[in-house]
């Protein structure tokens, strides 16, 4: 089964002893060729809310461990992968997939290779990969499941953190980049959401010109003679370096949170609480890694492929395309966790972290919502921002 | 029902309880103390702690009711005290992270899960020696043996599975799907009825020991609580088999329920993510531990309130009574 150009043929042929009828889901994993998020230089930062390492290893710790639930119910699920270059490539390779028989797609891709790659085929596509909120707004398709929380459920879980602090004054640092600027949205419209006040977002830049200290110096940016009193500082980094030295660094002795400081996670490692040591235990043995927030978007969409092959475990692929959407799921966060009808994101608890430890978890002790308080973090139904192209 | 009269209030149960009630002690174990608090259960007070290994967690008397083997975590052994003394008398390896664990009939077997290793592991309490180990699905958790000691029942929370296991052999018989994350057994007093709380489920599956299929799924609910918020762990049953004790975890409440109609018949607020549970010998009162407030719940079964609150080790994960 060749699946595209640089193709790693690495076939995990998971649930051995399934009985001789048994049901064979193939899924493939879709990830960058080099990307550049994963080489060593950034992933050695270790920088909060960034990718650890492939998302192959929390997929396979996933199809592993459910092994024995799979046995039981007499099916397996295989997993294949495939790196491509460009949106085209992830397009190509979805349409072989579908081809070749291949229950789902698992995409580790950036957002308009998702989309080109979703667009190519009826199978359902997990995103393990991309937290763009567009993706599950003006962007969102039918079938494609988001695992990773989205920027906004992040924002929304630091906001409702800052509240339950009674920290309302929030100085706001927002990066250069594109990204930075969608992010830097996503966290003031979080702060408006929850009532909390921006003092002031002010522009920063990675800098060691002295003509633009203004821009680069934490003490310049954060000094009250510019921007007043406030309690926290906010700071959006998609890049990571200068969020990383901004703690201890500001003018007035205030928390940093954002991305750096005080974090909002789909994971930590050193979370104590649902089991969570085993999970982490786990994929560390295994990948020899610390397990990151990917980590575990990855291993839940390796749970959910299970799950939903346990569900269905006579296939045909469309039973198993149908029971995905609607499975109740257990990512060791102390809740059953289920994927939302009106976006395909999945609902979870966040962790908030400064990388040594959980501090709080977010939906915040006070947090309400009508039917479900994970539904306060991200886009909720009645705001229709998602109109799914078939 | 009970050796007393329906009692009206606190001090009023206080003042009655009397002779009727246990004169014994509780032993609590705390997650994060490497110690077991002592609660005296006349006064409800705290009137020691015994240090014991890392990461105590399911504890359990031997059948004579001399020695009490505790589990821990971190030290990968269990502790056994001495019930007279209270002191430590011998470690005994148990493997990588051990959680629960249960007795062979005759005291001389001991059953446990390693959730790290994901295996049952069997293993003689004189010699210290494993006996086997079975591999079973992820993060094991609840392990009970059948009263002919024939048969060890075993809970994996990450598969959702009840594996049976034949003790003799060590072969795995059966799994049988229950709800999500199951974790604690209880059984009828005449073995026919095998319940199985599921944490994430809000549910304790009903299975038949015959041939394990499911006879019913109990849907747990408390007025104003989500079901998400349902977490049951902790059961016991009384010796009639007449009544089960569940804790309901993060809804902070005790479910009774009435085992032949399998219906709730009261719900006990107590503390925070109640988790493990023992009834006293006379069945007149229900201890509780509250993992996220770090105390313990003694409730007045024939009322159905709680009597007392009584702060303990961090992170309390059940209590064992002597009497």
């Amino acid at each position: 089964m060749i699946v595209l150009g640089r193709a790693f043929g690495l076939a995990l042929a998971l649930g051995l002893c399934a009985s001789a009828h048994a049901a064979a889901f193939k899924v493939l994993l879709l990830q960058r060729a080099d990307d550049p998020e994963l080489e060593r230089s950034r992933t050695e930062r270790a920088y909060l809310g960034h990718p650890g390492g492939p998302a192959f290893d929390g997929l396979s710790v996933a199809l592993q461990e459910a092994q024995f639930e799979l046995d039981a119910a007499g099916a397996s699920v295989t997993l294949e992968r495939s790196a491509v270059d460009a949106a085209q490539a992830a397009r190509d390779a979805a349409g072989r997939a579908q081809k070749a028989g291949f229950a789902a797609i698992v995409s580790d891709l950036p957002g308009d290779w998702l989309l080109a790659a979703a667009d190519a085929t009826p199978l359902p596509l997990l995103n393990v990969g991309d937290a763009a909120d567009r993706l599950r707004e003006r962007d969102c398709r039918a079938r494609v499941l988001h695992v990773l929380p989205s920027e906004r459920m992040r924002a929304d879980a630091l906001a409702q953190t800052l509240v339950s602090r009674r920290w309302s004054q929030v100085l706001l640092l927002s990066g250069p980049s594109a990204l930075d600027a969608e992010r830097s949205a996503a966290a003031q419209a979080a702060i408006k959401r929850y009532a909390l006040k921006l003092v002031q977002n002010k522009p920063f830049k990675l800098s060691a010109d002295p003509r633009e200290r203004d821009l680069a110096n934490p003490l310049l940016l954060t000094g009250t003679v510019s921007v007043g009193s406030y309690d926290v500082v906010w700071v959006v980094d998609s890049d990571g370096e200068f969020a990383r030295a901004l703690p201890y660094r500001t003018a007035l002795p205030r928390p940093v949170v954002g991305d750096a400081g005080l974090v909002a996670l789909a994971w930590q490692a050193q979370f104590e609480r649902f089991g969570a040591p085993q999970v982490s235990r786990r994929f560390a043995k295994s990948a020899g890694r610390a397990m990151t927030a990917h980590d575990w978007a990855a291993w839940l969409a390796g749970k959910a492929l299970a799950a939903a092959a346990t569900a269905a475990p006579k296939g045909p692929a469309a039973a198993f395309a149908k029971a995905l959407p609607a499975l109740e799921l257990d990512g060791s966060k102390g809740t059953s966790m289920s994927f939302r009808a009106w976006d395909g994101q999945l609902r979870q608890p966040m962790l908030l972290s400064d990388g040594q430890g959980v501090i709080a978890m977010a939906p915040a002790d006070g947090v309400l919502h009508p039917k479900n308080n994970l539904d306060t973090l991200g886009a909720d139904a009645p705001e229709k921002l998602c109109k799914p192209k078939p | 029902m009970h050796p007393f009269v329906v009692r009206t209030g606190l001090a009023c149960a206080l003042s009655i309880a009397g002779p009727a009630l246990a004169q014994g002690v509780a032993f609590v174990s705390s997650e994060k103390d490497h110690a077991l608090t002592v609660i005296d259960l006349k006064t409800l007070a705290v009137t020691g702690t015994v240090p014991t290994c890392k990461r105590p967690r399911h504890m359990q008397l031997t059948p004579d009711g001399k020695q009490l083997l505790v589990a821990c975590g971190d030290s990968n052994a269990a502790d056994v005290i001495d019930v007279a003394t209270r002191k430590s008398v011998r470690k005994l390896p148990l493997g990588d992270d051990p959680e629960a664990f249960d007795l062979s009939p005759d005291g001389k077997t001991l059953y446990v899960t390693n959730e790290d290793e994901a295996e049952l592991s069997m293993i003689d309490i004189a010699s210290g020696k494993v006996l086997r180990k079975v591999p079973v699905g992820k993060e094991p958790e609840g392990v009970k043996v059948s009263p002919d000691g024939s048969v060890v029942w075993v809970t994996s929370e990450v598969a959702n599975l009840v594996h049976v296991i034949d003790t003799a052999s060590g072969k795995v018989m059966k799994n049988v799907k229950v709800g999500k994350r199951p974790r604690r057994f209880a059984l009828t007093p005449d073995g026919a009825q095998l319940w199985v709380t599921n944490e994430l489920s809000a549910s304790v599956t009903v299975l038949s020991t015959k041939d394990y299929s499911v006879i019913d799924t109990l849907q747990l609910q408390v007025k104003g609580v989500r079901d998400t918020d349902i977490t049951p762990v902790g059961i016991t049953m009384t010796r009639d088999g007449k009544r089960a004790y569940i804790a309901l975890g993060r809804a902070n409440h005790v479910a009774f329920v009435d085992v032949a109609s399998r219906k709730v018949s009261d719900l006990v607020l107590v503390g925070k993510r109640a988790w493990n549970v023992a009834l006293d010998k006379a069945e007149a009162r229900l201890l509780v531990c509250n993992g996220l407030s770090d105390d313990l719940t003694v409730i007045d079964v024939a009322s159905a309130k709680p009597l007392k609150t009584v702060p303990v080790g961090r992170v309390p994960y059940m209590a064992v009574i002597v009497e």
